[in-house]
């Protein structure tokens, strides 16, 4: 039997994981963009969060949403995150959570949501029809961008 | 580091209270009978803690998780207690939004009714209520009055002119009580009213 973990008040789901929100979108879009991208991700969790049905996995969830925006700002055509992303790149990693912190770097190179589907299924280990809805796609499409981010990662590892 | 800044951190709040999706906006407020916390849903006035601590979990529950501290929902309120705790203000005029039903609501509505300046005893609360026998179920009420201040159940003493109890301490009741007493003798006083 699983516990039942009731869904915090906002304002404590907020202040427990604002900063490891800001810091992955800091790593993928330089401070200046991911303010904005910030203040999107936590917006569209207040919209979805009267939707969950347990407090479990919140971490996981509210990465996988910003995960999601970075996306997004990635595939807009003028944008310059790429190049902002070097620069940031090169600072420490600001997750505190040492699985998903070592993910992040492993997977720094891959296309973005291949990256987003191995963080969130080897990281967090979040099912694939989850990891799918997050990233606005399907159960099979995430399963397949893992497993496409996990043989790129051997085939890197093994040059 | 990164972390969010202050800057950023106020920047999303108010975002947030501007989408209207926030089931309930809170914030704190300083007074001269401590810091207070205030609630507020878009249909009114939710609580007013004297704790500024006060856990979020039974909020939650009564109004939805969407909670998030922010200032400009609250500042009609903040506005209104400012004004009052400088003499100004005897009356609020706020809308509320309680939980509250049956005989606790009944009472909360005679509770209302006792004006600003004057005393009542929690006897005299239970006889306007029908149920005269019923003081100490009012002490259970006014004990559990989700909106001190604004419903004044400082204004409801003992029968022999003690101040018995106040969620706030007794410190702030005789408080409220002098700031009550004294604006009034001040308007008597005054030859311009």
């Amino acid at each position: 039997m699983m516990e039942v973990v009731t869904v915090p008040p906002f304002e404590s789901f907020y202040e427990e994981h604002r900063d490891a929100v800001f810091g992955l979108l800091a790593r993928r879009l330089g401070r200046g963009r991911a303010e904005d991208a910030f203040q999107e991700t936590f917006i569209r969790a207040l919209r979805a969060y009267p939707r969950l049905e347990h407090g479990r996995h919140l971490r996981a969830w509210v990465l996988t949403i910003a995960e999601r925006i970075a996306i997004d700002e990635y595939r807009k055509p003028n944008n310059t995150s790429a190049h902002e992303h070097m620069e940031f790149g090169l600072e420490a990693p600001p997750e505190p959570e040492a699985a998903y912190a070592e993910l992040a770097d492993l997977t720094d190179r891959l296309p973005p949501t291949e990256r987003a589907a191995v963080v969130l299924r080897y990281g967090y280990d979040l099912p694939y029809d989850q990891i799918g809805r997050a990233l606005g796609s399907s159960e099979e499409a995430a399963r397949q961008a893992a497993s496409s981010g996990v043989r790129r990662l051997r085939r890197e590892g093994a040059q | 580091m990164n972390t969010v800044s202050p800057e950023l951190d106020r920047r999303f709040r108010d975002a947030a209270a501007a989408t209207g999706l926030l089931d309930v906006a809170y914030d704190l407020v300083d007074s001269p009978v401590g810091t207070l916390l205030v609630a507020v849903s878009e249909r009114g006035l939710c609580k007013i803690s004297f704790d500024p601590d006060d856990r979020l979990e039974p909020l939650a529950r009564a109004y939805g998780t969407r909670i998030l501290r922010t200032a400009k929902p609250v500042d009609p309120v903040r506005r209104q207690l400012d004004e009052y705790f400088e003499g100004e203000r005897h009356d609020f005029e706020l809308p509320l939004d309680l939980t509250v039903s049956g005989f606790y609501a009944q009472v909360l509505d005679e509770l209302a009714r006792v004006p600003y300046g004057e005393t009542t005893t929690y006897g005299a609360l239970a006889a306007r209520t029908g149920h005269p026998k019923a003081a100490r179920a009012i002490g259970t009420v006014m004990h559990n009055n989700p909106v001190p201040i604004v419903l004044p159940c400082h204004r409801v003493i003992g029968s022999t002119g003690s101040l018995t109890g106040y969620g706030g301490g007794l410190e702030a009741k005789r408080f409220l009580l002098e700031l009550e007493r004294g604006a009034t003798l001040f308007q008597v006083e005054s030859p311009s009213r």
